[in-house]
């Protein structure tokens, strides 16, 4: 099946004073329709960043695209207009943040927030597209969404709002929704609620879903297809019970092992040792070497590929490697 | 089992809400509203809970950063509310107190060395000739090397300022350390470091920990007892096997089907709560928990379940349970 | 240790130990900055002009000379000369010490009793915060320069000296200055207090002197080295105005403010720019160039920029 949205390459780098940083290096990735794939990593390894590049909101003076292809529903996302983008963004292509609280307008209310970008996008009345809000805030699980629609953002819980931005993340019937840590500044209880509900609106449009977390659980629970990110690159991919499975990369391996899990109480818990490398201090070499227990001679002289490991997954690491 | 290093009973901690142009109390969040505790020596207590349940308050209370409204808590017998001045001070060290933030909570203008050696030369417990010595000590057994002491908090990474501050409490040889959310600023790689650390330290040292978390697997890995939150009530307390079996209250086993596991497809029972945490200055009456709770009957709109012994060692503040 | 190496800070290029420093980071990035290094370079000019140049001016007795009555510039004299025959650059060298001193000094005084009235009130709190505070707004919500035109009218109806009216004026500068000072220091207190290294030393069991002296107030130094640099350019201009007007430092004793003053008639300003134009210019080239140092410094100091 042909992919929806197809990232080929890409490159994103920030100039900053120490030099050239590559927050993203070479990141390619597919979703397909209707399916939900995952990036995880953890903080600095460019999971946020390829989002943002491939939303266009990567902007000077510092950060720019610096290469590769974002192709969307076969059109290329990065050779578009500033004003084709604006026509895709939050109508075929959506997204939502971390903070729901600062993505809102603080002095507008609910309503009109969400009935925006469907006058926008859909040319509805005002009338209209204030029924539809309403009836928008009751699909996304608000009671009482009359009043809701006349609320401020300030008068509602970061739940609620994080329900808001999915309301109008959804108002468009998007094909691909892009959720940057949508649930990482919520509670548990509200995060189970969130995650629900994206599974079910996902079920009803049958929308695509890239969400970007640093929680293993999150992802077990929602992604058919994961991506696992480390220092700007994509060192491990696969489907996500093989994945889960057998993890084929250290660095997932380690990843997988050092998180303590409920029911399965260890007496002393794995643990990657060493701090995450400074991107912009990366030698030749894999950038995981210096924390891989497995770590040989070539690791740290020559890059490694990703490269296919059984069906359905793929790992950089030249443990796994053709000549390895 | 040995005896009781730190007890609270019933303890109250309201802050006031201030409105208007005279800053008149017009109300107050009871941010922790009657909890009671006790930790044994050697035994780490795990307080779980979500936003506004008032945890990290019971920690601050503790610490006396935050003043208590009403109730006692008792430290190696000694009435820490009751304490002042210099007698406080010195009752310190016994006491830490590790912070959520590793940004914020160390100096930027204080090289770690000196940070971690101030508080010793200001109790005596190293003179001007050792104190450098006694900080690397305390430096290399969080895992960080000597040579790191004269760097500032802004050359390290959060997980290695979580470290330093570990560092700066444990070179005071305390009893017992209070961790507020230690390492839910810190990424999972990170984390079993810092948790594996905790781990350590108190098989070598035979601390106590009152664990402070919202994240219940890193809980139910450290802790020996827990205690669940609610809006500041306690809703069940008891030993981690037992509570995290077979929960009693509606709210923990909520929290516990809440808690997404990285094991992909695994079917499960879940309860998913409706609603929102209600807010802390404007509870729910009865028990606070029957706005949400999928099994509340009448009883519980009006009338406060008390916390009462469910066998076992395990405490539970519910009407069905 | 860290408010001696403040001073580093000031001066870029000062010599530096390999232990990285957040003295030592932020002064090299004040010398990457090219209008903080031309602001320095223009300040340290005229203070070096204005305290070493009239030792080497042939006119620097200020000796009345009739026979050269407003001369335009010459050769002899590069700016030309006023109404008493007194050679005009000399003059504005003579002048700029004195506008300089009185801008240092008032500033360092409100600096100083703004410090520690807004610490005080800041790390006290209760009644003497109340009390502080209701003095520093009673202050600010009058108008400063109709009070110091007051304190001027006052200064000559009383014939105070003109030698000692220079210290009195600078005083007078410090007492307006220093409430909006107090405030902005007892601001960055009461944040200080809530932070959480702050709580951290509570915790720990520090003294309460090493936790005024060695935390609390190491935090406050970039402020009020920002403050201060600012308000040396506010303390000259208000120097300028008042004596401008004859009510700060008057003549015979020259200032930038009272050299404008005697070249206030249509003839004077029309046909003897050279009278004006260089007090004028040297007001503006001084209160820019410390503006343009200060805004540099405060960039570089501003602890919110890094982690």
């Amino acid at each position: 099946m042909e992919a929806l949205l197809d990232i080929r390459e890409l490159q994103t780098h920030f100039q900053t004073e120490a030099g050239v940083l590559r927050a993203v290096d070479g990141v390619s990735l597919r979703v397909r329709e209707g399916e939900t794939v995952c990036i995880v990593g953890e903080s600095g390894c460019g999971k946020s960043m390829t989002a943002m590049s491939v939303l266009g909101l990567v902007e000077g003076p510092s950060g720019k695209v610096a290469g590769g292809e974002v192709r969307f529903g076969g059109r290329d996302l990065l050779r578009m207009s500033r004003q084709e983008l604006r026509t895709l963004r939050g109508h075929e292509l959506s997204m939502i943040f971390q903070e729901p609280m600062s993505s809102l307008n603080p002095v507008l209310t609910i309503g009109r927030q969400i009935a925006e970008p469907l006058r926008e996008h859909l040319r509805l009345g005002r009338k209209e597209a204030m029924r539809r809000a309403v009836e928008l805030i009751r699909e996304v699980g608000i009671s009482r969404p009359e009043q809701i629609a006349d609320a401020y953002p300030h008068e509602l819980s970061g739940g609620m709002l994080q329900r808001v931005m999915i309301a109008i993340a959804v108002s468009c019937k998007p094909k691909l929704l892009i959720a940057d840590e949508p649930t990482t500044a919520l509670d548990v209880t509200i995060q189970a609620q969130i995650l629900d509900l994206l599974r079910g609106l996902q079920a009803k449009s049958g929308m695509a879903l890239l969400l970007i977390t640093h929680d293993l659980g999150v992802v077990a629970e929602m992604a058919d297809y994961v991506i696992v990110m480390y220092a700007g690159k994509v060192v491990e991919e696969g489907e996500v019970e093989r994945l889960f499975r057998e993890p084929r990369h250290p660095y997932t391996q380690g990843l997988l092992r050092s998180k303590p899990v409920l029911g399965q109480v260890r007496e002393e818990l794995y643990s990657i040792p060493g701090q995450v490398p400074n991107p912009l201090e990366l030698g030749a070499g894999c950038a995981f070497a210096d924390r891989c227990e497995f770590a040989m001679d070539r690791c740290r002289r020559q890059e490694p590929p990703l490269a296919p490991v059984g069906s359905d997954q793929q790992a950089a690491c030249w443990l796994h490697g053709k000549e390895g | 089992m040995s005896e009781a290093l730190l007890e609270i009973e019933d303890l109250k901690t309201y802050f006031p809400i201030k409105s208007g142009l005279l800053g008149r109390t017009t109300g107050q969040v009871k941010a922790v509203d009657g909890i009671s505790l006790t930790i044994r020596e050697g035994e780490t207590f795990g307080l779980v809970g979500e936003s506004g349940s008032g945890k990290s308050t019971v920690g601050k209370s503790i610490v006396r950063l935050a003043a208590k409204t009403a109730g006692t808590i008792r430290f190696m017998g000694e009435d820490l509310h009751a304490l002042h001045g210099e007698r406080l001070r010195q009752l310190r060290p016994k006491l830490q107190l590790i912070f959520q933030d590793p940004y914020s909570s160390l100096n930027p203008r204080v090289r770690v060395g000196d940070a971690i050696g101030e508080p010793l030369l200001d109790h005596g417990l190293a003179s001007k000739a050792d104190v450098r010595e006694k900080a690397l000590q305390a430096l290399e057994s969080c895992g960080l090397s000597a040579y790191q002491a004269d760097r500032l908090p802004h050359e390290f990474s959060g997980g290695q300022r979580q470290r330093i501050g570990i560092a700066r409490a444990l070179a005071l040889d305390p009893k017992l350390i209070i961790a507020d959310e230690p390492v839910s600023a810190l990424d999972v790689s990170i984390q079993a470091q810092i948790i594996n650390l905790f781990r350590r330290l108190q098989q070598e040292r035979g601390l106590s920990y009152l664990f402070i978390s919202h994240d219940l697997s890193v809980v139910e890995h450290l802790c020996d007892r827990i205690g669940v939150m609610y809006l500041g009530s306690m809703m069940e307390t008891g030993p981690r096997e037992e509570l995290f079996r077979s929960p009693l209250h509606p709210y923990t086993k909520a929290l516990l089907s809440a808690v997404p596991i990285p094991i992909p497809k695994l079917k499960r029972e879940r309860i998913v709560l409706k609603g929102d945490i209600p807010d802390p200055s404007n509870p729910p009456s009865g028990c606070k928990f029957h706005t949400r709770c999928p099994f509340a009957v009448e009883r519980c709109v009006h009338e406060a379940p008390e916390l009462r012994s469910a066998g076992g060692g395990r405490q539970v503040a519910c009407h069905l349970a | 240790m860290s408010v001696a190496n403040g001073r580093l800070a000031v001066q870029p290029g000062a010599g530096r130990s390999k232990r990285s420093s957040i003295w030592g980071d932020a002064a090299r990035r004040l010398i990457r900055n090219k209008l903080a290094v031309s602001g320095f370079l223009v300040v340290a000019l005229m203070f070096a002009a204005c305290f070493l140049g009239p030792l080497f001016s042939p006119y620097a007795d200020n000796k009345i000379n009739m026979a050269q009555m407003n001369r335009p510039p010459s050769a002899s004299h590069w700016l030309g000369t006023d109404a008493l025959g007194r050679d005009v650059l000399t003059r504005v060298l003579q002048a700029g010490r004195i506008s300089l001193t009185v801008g240092l000094a008032s500033m360092g005084l409100s600096v100083a009793l703004g410090a520690l009235l807004g610490i005080v009130a800041g790390y006290y709190r209760g009644i003497v915060d109340q009390l502080i505070m209701r003095l520093a707004d009673l202050l600010l919500t009058i108008p400063s320069l109709p009070l110091l035109f007051i304190a001027g009218a006052l200064l000559s109806e009383w014939k105070v000296p003109p030698d000692s009216r220079m210290y009195i004026v600078m005083i007078m500068l410090a007492v307006v200055g220093w409430p909006g000072l107090a405030r902005m220091v007892r601001g960055q207190i009461l944040s200080l207090r809530e932070r959480e290294f702050m709580q951290a030393t509570t915790v720990l069991g520090l003294r309460g002197r090493r936790r005024l002296l060695g935390h609390l107030l190491p935090n406050l130094v970039p402020l009020l080295i920002v403050i201060a640099t600012l308000n040396i350019g506010g303390a000259i201009l208000s120097e300028s105005v008042l004596s401008f007007f004859g009510l700060g430092v008057t003549p015979p004793t020259p200032t930038w403010g009272n050299m404008i003053d005697a070249a206030n008639n249509m003839i004077d300003f029309e046909k003897r720019p050279w009278l004006w134009i260089p007090p004028g210019f040297s007001i503006f080239a001084t209160v820019i160039a410390i503006n343009l140092f200060g805004d540099a410094l405060r960039d570089v100091l501003d602890p919110k920029q890094r982690r």
